[in-house]
């Protein structure tokens, strides 16, 4: 047997396998935006007429906005998760039972936890509605029917499935610190919000960088929770990119212009990655 | 920096010493404390429900404790639904997928990280941008070819898929690991001639299992939650796994909370049993797997 043979035997079927059903996939989906197409008939090349139309498609552009404002929330909710971890990370007893607990709904499936969470806004028996009723709230809304409520209640249970892989991520960067920075530090007489702004932050920033892109582009892509939640309701008020490709292909069969949906989010990913790592992006890497 | 600004941040430390020293640790236990109630309470409903009858649920405080706790409300779903059978789908297509993905990763990773040749590097990036492609975009093409393949509504298809998109996360994870591998045993066993493939199978592997064994639990878990791919693959009901068949579940029987919560349950129990077991290795692997990429 030849060197190259074994190598290709090693590396070939995982290779294989992601190309076939990764990256033929993200290409094809370009080109099938070229499309009109059914799903099983035959396909009518069209030109750019799916792309022209997503330009002009406000549901598009709604959803694109909903997407959006569900990456901001989630990189200022990182602030929040940031400020845990500091506190977790400065010699608090159960620590490290705490981190664990944080990280439980994270393992949870999209599903499970979507159900749960419809439960918990159920108009008259919820978790939520029942509390608001026992101090005296009148009439506590129907979240997830209500189009100006319904967004800012499926963030909740986004924020509790992912505040605990945050603050997990966080922790550990924290903890990778050399203590003799730290103690050099209050040597000099630093406070201990000095120290976490000073020189926690900065040493963390590479970490940080990456989670907000993580957060971003894991906004950007974000259905299962909505799509189990709410199907995108009431009227599109929670409509997001994914769940109206999703709706556009396998709804009402339009998988051309489905795949043009699924063309612009990867391009949305691919671009908000690129451009965040261009603004967070600083020549002074800080070693220790 | 003018004196008097130097004085004043002076006292300015002082205090927050103080401060952090006596109702500081107060107020920051009751910040890591309030966000485990809020981690912990939902859950802790979801059993409390799921044990209750729908009387009990419509007529009485959500927050009591079940009167009597309905236990027969998990022996119906698990008996009367095919709540038992999309559980043993999850676990087989798991377990299969999870096997897949460490063996094909781990062949990767061993040629990556120990053998010489000239496109080691775009390999290694081609896994590694994999980490960074929205699933979703992938969805329409991979429907149409599985569809052209005939294994649509065919559990091929979606082991298949899981191994795909879980093979970049776990060769991230198997490379640290096999970057640090001492090579005293494997070179030794090149001298002693042993073969390619037995030096994999007989001394690698087996020296790896540490890390095999967080890549395992962390693809177990990515798998066993997964929805959209068998959402969108699978249509009949023998195929179906938890996440999708508990949606339907759910769909047909919207108004018997315990039902729904003991479904919810069932579904979640594997996960939070593992946890309790193996929760050193999750907190690495999901570490791991976030901070690299």
């Amino acid at each position: 047997m030849s060197n190259k043979f074994i190598i290709a035997l090693y590396v070939l079927p995982a290779l294989l396998l992601i190309l076939v059903l990764i990256y033929v996939p993200i290409i094809l989906t370009g080109y099938y935006g070229l499309m009109k197409w059914d799903g099983i008939g035959d396909m009518t090349f069209i030109g750019l007429d799916n792309y022209i139309r997503l330009l002009n498609d406000q549901q598009f552009w709604r959803s694109s906005g909903h997407s959006f404002l569900l990456a901001i929330f989630s990189a200022v909710s990182l602030i929040g998760y940031l400020v845990i971890s500091l506190v977790l990370a400065a010699k608090i007893k159960g620590a490290n039972l705490l981190r664990k607990l944080y990280l439980i709904p994270m393992l949870l499936s999209s599903v499970a936890i979507a159900q749960l969470w419809l439960k918990i806004y159920h108009p008259t028996n919820g978790l939520l509605n029942s509390f608001l009723y026992s101090i005296n709230v009148a009439n506590p809304p129907a979240w997830l029917a209500e189009p100006s409520l319904v967004l800012g209640a499926i963030f909740v249970p986004i924020i509790w499935q992912y505040a605990g892989f945050y603050i997990l991520i966080y922790y550990a960067a924290l903890k990778n610190i050399p203590d003799s920075v730290i103690e050099a530090a209050k040597i000099d007489g630093a406070s201990p919000l000095k120290i976490a702004y000073m020189i926690k932050l900065p040493l963390i920033m590479g970490v940080i960088k990456v989670t907000i892109i993580l957060a971003i582009v894991g906004s950007l892509k974000y259905f299962d929770l909505i799509y189990v939640m709410t199907g995108g309701g009431p009227n599109g008020a929670s409509e997001v990119i994914a769940s109206y490709m999703y709706k556009q292909a396998f709804s009402s069969y339009n998988f051309g212009y489905g795949s043009a949906i699924g063309f612009a989010l990867l391009l949305f990913c691919l671009l908000a990655t690129v451009l965040i790592r261009k603004l967070t992006n600083t020549d002074d890497e800080i070693q220790y | 920096m003018e004196v008097s600004e130097r004085q004043e941040e002076k006292a300015e430390q002082k205090n927050d010493r103080s401060f952090l020293g006596t109702i500081g640790y107060v107020i920051l236990y009751l910040i890591l404390g309030i966000t485990a109630f809020f981690q912990i309470y939902p859950l802790f409903w979801l059993v409390l429900f799921s044990l209750k009858s729908n009387q009990e649920v419509f007529n009485a405080s959500p927050f009591a404790l079940p009167i009597e706790p309905r236990w027969e409300n998990y022996v119906n779903v698990w008996t009367q639904g095919n709540i038992s059978l999309y559980f043993f789908n999850s676990v087989w297509i798991t377990v299969a997928s999870v096997a897949l993905t460490i063996l094909l990763a781990s062949l990767v990773t061993f040629a990556i990280t120990r053998m010489k040749w000239k496109l080691n590097n775009l390999v290694l990036g081609l896994f590694m941008i994999g980490l960074m492609i929205p699933v979703h975009s992938t969805l329409i093409p991979l429907f149409d070819f599985f569809l052209n393949i005939n294994l649509i509504d065919h559990p091929l298809a979606i082991i298949l898929t899981y191994t795909a998109f879980n093979l970049p996360l776990t060769i991230m994870i198997l490379l640290g690991f096999y970057y640090t591998l001492p090579r005293e045993v494997e070179e030794a066993a090149v001298i002693d001639g042993s073969s390619v493939h037995r030096i994999f199978f007989q001394i690698t592997l087996p020296m790896s299992m540490p890390v095999i064994s967080t890549t395992a639990i962390i693809n177990m878990i990515y798998n066993w939650n997964e929805f959209v791919f068998i959402n969108t693959f699978i249509s009949s009901d023998r195929f179906k796994t938890l996440t999708v068949g508990i949606q339907n579940f759910i769909g047909q029987y919207s108004t018997d909370w315990g039902a729904i919560g003991a479904t919810l349950v069932i579904s979640i129990l594997p996960i939070l049993i593992a946890f309790f077991f193996l929760s050193n290795k999750i907190v690495e692997g999901i570490a791991a797997g976030a901070v690299k990429g």
